[in-house]
């Protein structure tokens, strides 16, 4: 058989093939992984972009004297007996006079053109007039919340197909939301609230924010950061610089890498035994919270910090042991001020990690319902004692509520925990290109 | 609490007057002359500082502790032992301030104490998971027979007593998931090390490994939120309802799936570590035999990675089996033996959750049966991890 090196035989044929399939699948591989990341991220922007958004009824309305204030002098006391009730029927009837003015008709009865307003708008409306009595007896200009379908209506959730078959809205509804909308009366338009609000009830989807979350969130992370940092440094720098090498510590290092690979969960488990029933904290309290994410970011401060130390070569050592200074004023006067850029970086990565950590904090109570914003300080809970909810735990939380409103408000609320992530990350890479030295 | 306040405020009052006293004495001592001195002035105040505060806040932590195991309340007892054990070291670190005293010495072996102590908070976190699950778990098995818990198949609690809570069905959903988001992640996580690795140029590189890693990023909760509203629903309406094998949106295939992609970069930044250790030696090796790239990758560097590998699966693995958000949202509530991948199963996590949440009575098994299930769950992955780990060491000491 005749061969030439400019033919290719079957076996290298086949060969060549089985290379390019080979490197097809590594190439695979990473498609499916990149799109795997693209269908993520898309997924939750396009779901939850639109919580940003809310849609407000700008409505003159008449606050009438004889229902809310029958005492005629603004004494307080009579008028916050008007409960939000009273000042639902006002509202519908603002609607209703403003409809009659667009010359919009239909065949909807009062009670659902009231719908059509949000709960929580009464709710807001009462508390202008009780904080300002003197608006009793005026046409005041309100911008209030629409309910979560009208809403929805306009960011495409809710279309007329689907508010046939719904019992909370109707086409109609939504044919007098559009003529609303014409006239610039109803109008879609960014909603700082949804940063400063708290959650809201199971009904009102359009009134929940991630205020309560959010500062929930923060205080974990202090009491993280004024744990997790000195004990984590400390504890490596024993373990870096002064530790003898011998069973105790080996037990120590061997503890600490596998406590870095302890399933979340457990630690939730810990927390509960440990701080709620035996030292018996207060429940749900960013405290307990706070403890239970430090013991959790622990191995990570650790592995970081003692990874920045070794970096720090030994001359820097010898150097000032040979000018006297002690074994300790070596390490906190020279090692540790050069290896702080490394373990800011794996602080802030490990807090990161800790903010992103949902399912420790449900077994501490943190998925209670929480409408009052925490202190972080009373006489009676004591520091980060209050009741309060953090940002991945108010996203399962909105998951579990029967509206699909609260789909839109968990997404929200993942792409705001995702950009406090990538502000984190960002700063972490910064600081590392920045400050890192190579000796 | 209330009793905490006048000790605290006494260690604080005496702390900063330590300070400032002991610095003081130390110049009085050497007659204003500083270079008589064998500490410096502020190595003596730093020693007062510490001796000052170091005990009596080590006393007060103990008490709580004492406290709480004979649910007793702080007494005034407490109070003066604390308060004397603040002026003793006070009184003693500032008699002791002699022109000869090794101030600096002193201080840094209380600093080293205290390094000392920050060190052992890892150990006391694992004797406290371990003691905390234990505990509750005894107390699980004195009112549920284990071999009831261990060996039935069948889950269904109930809070007015008289409840199977079988482990079987649980950790079956646990291990179904589990082996399917490695059968995805394993595939993937590996090859994209390899091209990455073997084949990728810089630029390739510099893109798709980020890109990968923040995959590793994102919390868990994103990953279950979009196995909910995304993933959930796809299988169902394109794959489960056509095929006939169930209407579920949360389901085994669901949770396995997501799981997977959470569970790629991982397996692919441990992949990538191992191969890389791989001796370019023996790549030269084989090309110069006449392999392609890819028989040398098939033949050489993963048979010699080999062990590296497995041990990074059993990481994922360990993980996959802890993974509590991405079932809790995905995989549904049903505790089911069942072969059919697109029907809700449940897991070991999924149970300590909705066991521990709500309303919880620590004197019922309900309750208390997460405890056992926490410390089954420990046990299985520390087992995993210590494996794992074992292999890992081993297998890097072979080329180093």
């Amino acid at each position: 058989m005749k061969t030439s090196l400019l033919t290719t035989d079957a076996r290298t044929r086949k060969r060549n093939a089985a290379e390019a399939r080979f490197k097809a699948y590594g190439l695979g591989a990473i498609i499916v992984a990149m799109f795997a990341l693209v269908i993520l991220l898309t997924s939750v922007l396009g779901n939850g972009l639109s919580a940003f958004k809310q849609t407000f009824i700008s409505l003159e309305v008449a606050l009438p004297e004889e229902k809310l204030d029958k005492s005629g002098v603004r004494d307080l006391e009579v008028m916050s007996k008007v409960t939000t009730i009273g000042y639902a029927p006002i509202l519908r009837n603002a609607l209703l006079a403003t409809l009659e003015a667009q010359g919009i008709e239909t065949t909807l009865s009062n009670k659902d053109i009231g719908n059509m307003i949000s709960k929580e708008a009464a709710a807001t409306v009462r508390n202008r007039v009780l904080a300002n009595p003197d608006l009793v007896g005026q046409t005041v200009q309100f911008d209030l919340l629409a309910s979560g379908r009208i809403d929805g209506y306009f960011k495409g959730r809710v279309t007329m197909e689907s508010a046939a078959l719904d019992a909370n809205t109707s086409p109609e509804a939504l044919e007098i939301a559009q003529a609303l909308a014409d006239a610039g009366i109803m109008q879609t338009k960014f909603n700082w609230n949804f940063f400063v609000w708290p959650d809201a009830s199971d009904q009102r989807p359009e009134a929940a924010g991630i205020g309560v979350a959010i500062l929930g969130s923060l205080y974990m992370m202090l009491v993280v950061l004024f744990l997790a940092l000195p004990i984590g440094v400390a504890s490596s720098i024993y373990l870096e610089e002064f530790a003898p090498k011998n069973r105790w510590t080996d037990i120590i290092e061997v503890n600490i890498s596998n406590l870095a690979a302890v399933p979340s969960i457990v630690f939730g488990i810990l927390g509960l035994a440990i701080f709620i029933n035996f030292m018996e904290f207060n429940q749900s309290s960013p405290l307990v919270g706070g403890l239970v994410l430090t013991l959790m970011t622990l191995p990570t401060i650790i592995i970081s910090t003692r990874a920045a130390l070794k970096s720090v070569p030994p001359s820097i050592r010898d150097a000032a042991l040979g000018v006297g200074a002690s074994k300790m004023q070596s390490v906190f006067h020279h090692v540790l001020p050069l290896a702080a850029p490394g373990i800011l970086t794996g602080t802030i990565i490990g807090l990161a990690q800790a903010l992103g950590e949902t399912a420790p904090l449900l077994l501490i109570g943190m998925v209670a319902f929480v409408r009052e914003y925490p202190a972080a300080f009373t006489p009676e809970s004591g520091l980060f004692g209050e009741a309060s909810t953090a940002l991945p735990v108010q996203v399962y939380n909105w998951t579990q509520r029967a509206d699909p409103g609260f789909v839109e408000r968990a997404s929200g609320a993942i792409i705001t925990l995702l950009v406090f992530l990538l502000i984190m990350n960002a700063v972490a890479i910064y600081l590392r290109r920045r400050f890192e030295r190579r000796w | 609490m209330q009793s905490l306040t006048l000790p605290l405020l006494v260690i604080l009052g005496l702390t900063i007057s330590g300070y400032f006293l002991a610095k003081t004495r130390a110049l009085q001592v050497a007659g204003g002359d500083i270079r008589k001195l064998v500490s410096l002035p502020k190595q003596h105040a730093l020693n007062t500082v510490l001796a000052t505060a170091i005990p009596p806040v080590a006393a007060i932590l103990l008490f709580s502790v004492y406290n709480r195991l004979t649910e007793g309340t702080g007494s005034w007892l407490f109070t003066l032992v604390v308060i004397a054990l603040a002026v003793t070291g006070f009184a003693l670190s500032l008699i002791g301030i002699k022109v000869q005293t090794r101030a600096r010495t002193f201080a840094e072996r209380w600093i080293l104490g205290l390094l000392i102590f920050a060190s052992t908070i890892a150990i006391l976190t694992t004797v406290g998971i371990v003691f905390s699950m234990l505990f509750e778990t005894f107390n699980f098995f004195e009112q549920y027979d284990w071999k009831h818990f261990f060996f039935s198949t069948s889950w269904s609690p109930n809070f007015r007593g008289d409840s199977d809570l079988g482990i079987i069905p649980l950790l079956w959903g646990t291990l179904y998931i589990s082996l399917i988001a490695l059968a995805f992640a394993v595939p993937i996580g590996l090859f994209a090390a390899i091209y990455l690795s073997e084949y990728a140029g810089s630029r390739m590189r510099s893109v798709a490994k980020p890109a990968i890693e923040i995959l590793a990023g994102i919390p868990t909760i994103v990953y279950g939120l979009f196995a909910l509203i995304t993933v959930g629903p796809f299988l169902r309406d394109y794959f489960a309802s056509p095929m006939g094998l169930g209407q579920s949106a949360s389901s085994v295939m669901t949770a396995g799936l997501v799981m997977g992609i959470m569970l790629i970069p991982f397996v692919s930044s441990l992949s990538d570590d191992i191969i890389n250790a791989v001796p370019q030696a023996m790549r030269d090796g084989s090309f110069g035999l006449g392999a392609t790239k890819s028989e040398t990758i098939r033949q050489v560097v993963i048979p010699a990675a080999l062990p590296g590998i497995v041990g990074a699966v059993l990481l994922a693995a360990s993980r996959a089996i802890g993974e509590t958000m991405i079932v809790v949202l995905g995989a549904g509530a049903a505790a089911r033996l069942s072969m059919n991948p697109f029907e809700a199963m449940t897991t070991v996590t999924v149970k300590i959750v909705s066991q521990l949440t709500g309303d919880t009575d620590f004197a019922s098994p309900e309750t208390l049966v997460a405890f056992a299930l926490g410390l089954t769950l420990f046990v299985i992955t520390l087992g995993l991890n210590v494996f794992a780990l074992y292999i890992v060491r081993k297998y890097r000491e072979q080329y180093e």
